[in-house]
């Protein structure tokens, strides 16, 4: 296939036809890591195994000449840093592509990334911090044949780290998109006061049965429906997808159908925002190797919906899909209070209110003899609407983000967590985390490029690793210039010995598109979470080195 | 195949420029209306593109910032913003309501999943790109630091041809 690629490409290069001047754009970045044995966090040699260093890099260039695109991506994990898949340990070409557009068509040959909808039937992304990749190597095909529509075909293998494809050695992925804006389709719509546009997807999957005990479904196929309406301030979306059963090792190989929902109600207007969602989800997850467990190959994203947070300990817990099933809601609230008010001050003030629950969905068993979730069987009858009392999670945050004076400036926060950390990090037997988290962020100009930014967080819980205080201060010169300071204090660890502090000094300068960055110190245990893929990030002592560019 | 990638490299060295202006990408506003990125710098005036997302607190500051000053800038340059939220799936239903409480004066589209990103390789938000009036990009920047928009706009109005 990379050799096809690279053959037309050169074909391309080598060709006069086209008048216009290629140009090319790219970027790089190295993360780099050393690693120190530091006994006081219980870094050993032997907890390093050997290993002292990571390297984690990529170069990509992209190049544009008239209809045609092209892409190459370079990467190198030699070894990937600590915390990130061992299979990612390599180097070569992930990314190799090339697509020609025009108004009417795009088709991508090569690697490429797609979603159909929000993702429930089937996305492929990239996440460099954390080595995740599910990329489609195959073809797409989008077709634009009127204003407002848009059909999209794709086939294709899924990238899984550094293992080409081989007759089934994973699924084969085949999609149908098709999306419809009514606004642009129907002649003088544009600027109605409604807004209507639909989707429907299908998707399926072949993998050869090679199991010794089943007879599993070779093809399997999913069907999606989307919506978008609005009316004025108001937007609706929904979703709804579902697929036949696909018994698995992420469900126990059942063999029961997925189903999964997804709806959200807004209204926005000049300085007020609310949104609330909802989302159901029963045995949706979907990977094109269905014996493959934890973080690669998935075809679809079910997105959790709760806050995404910013700050190191309000983050500390992040919630991860469960897509063996769970049903959630969240709500936002975001308003400005205006200048001039009592409240608002003489520069308004912001608040955002923030709610979201997730529990399990409710499952009974399908007869006396059957446990629920039993493999080789249909596994359990579950309502649409029926939700168990077990919570996964909640949330519950408020923030203030408020100016005081040309000078200073200042943004608030407090937070309420319930947090399933024997489900969620498989610490099976813990007891779930009640935390409350307060943090305060506060920034003062010393001149019209100079700035102090202090944060202050601690986090208060009898659960996990106890309570934590965070105190980080940031000296920045703009637009080049930062370096930091900080500690993160387990001073409320149930173990006394464990009551430690984890230092770190970084700096860095950014010149245009191209910064470096050098940290060390101690960086505590955790998981970074985006999507329903997680990473565990093992406590480590060391030396980070980030160096990045684009042009 | 190290062979035609050194081949390849060499053809590229030998007739290839930078990137100059937008790749052509259907991305929607907030409206839900589709907007060609290739059209968001035919307005004759400089343009500051900036990618951002709701989970990114130097981005929300960045583009305050920016907001502060957007209708003096606006009279006195003609620049147009434009803000790029890469919020996916997860996120991506918060982005009107919250862009809207902010007060925000300019155009904010959405890129979920990160189609646009990737063409413009940006990695690490916030990357703030300034076009000049034809369309081209004249200089890139990641990261912000309190005070950063007054170099940027030394730029804008140099651009602009018009001196203070």
């Amino acid at each position: 296939m990379k050799r096809i690629i690279i053959s037309i490409l050169l074909a391309l290069f080598c060709s006069a036809a086209n008048a216009q001047q290629p140009t090319v754009n790219g970027s790089f970045q190295l993360d780099a890591q050393a690693y120190f044995t530091d006994a006081a966090i219980g870094i050993t040699d032997s907890a390093l195994a050997g290993q002292r260093s990571g390297f984690n890099g990529f170069g990509n260039v992209l190049i544009n000449w008239g209809d045609f695109r092209a892409g190459l991506r370079y990467e190198a994990y030699l070894p990937p840093m600590r915390g990130f898949d061992p299979r990612l340990e390599g180097n070569g070409f992930a990314n190799v592509w090339l697509s020609y557009r025009t108004d009417f068509a795009e088709i991508t040959a090569g690697n490429f990334y797609e979603q159909f909808g929000s993702g429930l039937l089937l996305r492929t992304y990239e996440e460099w911090s954390l080595g995740y990749d599910n990329s489609l190597n195959g073809l797409r095909l989008q077709l634009f044949p009127a204003k407002g529509i848009t059909l999209k075909g794709v086939y294709g293998t899924q990238r899984f780290f550094w293992q080409g494809y081989q007759r089934n050695s994973r699924g084969l992925v085949r999609g149908l998109d098709a999306e419809f804006n009514l606004n642009e389709l129907l002649p003088d719509r544009e600027s109605a006061p409604w807004r209507l546009s639909l989707g429907i997807s299908g998707l399926s999957k072949y993998q050869r049965d090679a199991d010794p005990i089943y007879v599993l479904p070779e093809n399997v196929g999913g069907l999606a429906g989307r919506i978008t309406a609005g009316w004025g301030n108001f937007t609706l979306a929904a979703e709804y997808a579902q697929k036949v059963n696909d018994p698995s090792a992420t469900n126990n190989f059942i063999y029961r159908e997925g189903r999964s929902a997804l709806a959200s109600l807004s209204y926005a207007t000049r300085g007020f925002g609310a949104v609330v969602q909802l989302k159901r989800v029963d045995n949706m997850g979907f990977k094109s190797d269905r014996s493959q467990l934890g973080n690669a190959l998935d075809i679809n994203f079910i997105p959790p919906i709760n806050r995404i947070h910013a700050y190191s300990l309000t983050g500390k817990y992040p919630y991860a899909t469960q897509a063996n099933g769970e049903m959630g809601m969240q709500l936002q609230l975001n308003y400005k209070i205006p200048r001039g008010s009592l409240l608002g001050g003489k520069y308004g003030t912001s608040v955002a209110l923030n709610f979201s629950q997730v529990n399990d969905i409710a499952r009974t068993a399908l007869n006396d003899t059957t446990a629920i979730g039993q493999d080789g069987t249909k596994g359990y009858h579950s309502k649409f609407f029926a939700v168990s009392d077990h919570v996964f999670f909640r949330d519950f945050n408020i923030e203030v983000d408020k100016r005081f004076s040309p000078k200073l400036k200042g943004l608030f926060q407090f937070m309420n967590l319930h947090y399933d950390i024997a489900t969620l990090q498989g610490h099976a037997g813990e007891e779930a985390v009640e935390a409350n988290i307060a943090l305060a962020d506060i920034t003062y100009k010393l001149s019209n490029r100079k700035a102090l930014r202090v944060e202050a967080q601690v986090l208060m819980t009898k659960q996990d690793m106890g309570d934590w205080a965070a105190l980080m201060a940031e000296y920045t010169i703009a637009p080049k210039w930062f370096v930091s300071v900080g500690d993160q204090y387990n001073f409320g660890n149930p173990g006394k010995a464990m009551r430690k502090h984890y230092y770190t000094v970084s700096a860095g300068t950014t010149r245009g598109a191209s910064r470096l960055a050098l940290s060390a110190g101690r960086q505590a245990e955790g998981v970074v979470c985006i999507g329903g893929v997680c990473r565990q990030v093992p406590a480590s002592s060391g030396v980070t080195v980030t160096f990045s560019t684009s042009f | 195949m190290k062979r035609l990638f050194g081949f390849i490299l060499i053809l590229l060295v030998s007739g290839l420029q930078a990137q100059q202006s937008l790749p052509s990408l259907n991305l929607k506003n907030l409206e839900g209306k589709t907007i060609n990125t290739a059209d968001i710098a035919k307005t004759g005036k400089p343009v500051i593109l900036s990618f951002w997302a709701i989970w990114c607190k130097p981005c929300q500051k960045e583009l305050d910032a920016f907001n502060e000053h957007y209708a003096e800038w606006q009279a006195e340059t003609g620049v147009k913003i434009v803000a790029v939220s890469i919020d996916d799936s997860r996120s991506v239903s918060r982005v009107a309501p919250f862009a809207r409480s902010k007060g925000w004066e300019f155009e904010v589209l959405l890129d979920p999943n990160g189609d646009f990103k990737r063409a413009m390789n940006v990695n690490m938000i916030p990357h703030t790109f300034l076009l000049d009036a034809q369309g081209k990009i004249v200089s890139q920047h990641t990261a912000y630091f309190e005070g950063a928009e007054f170099e940027l706009y030394e730029k804008v109005k140099a651009l602009a041809g018009k001196k203070k």
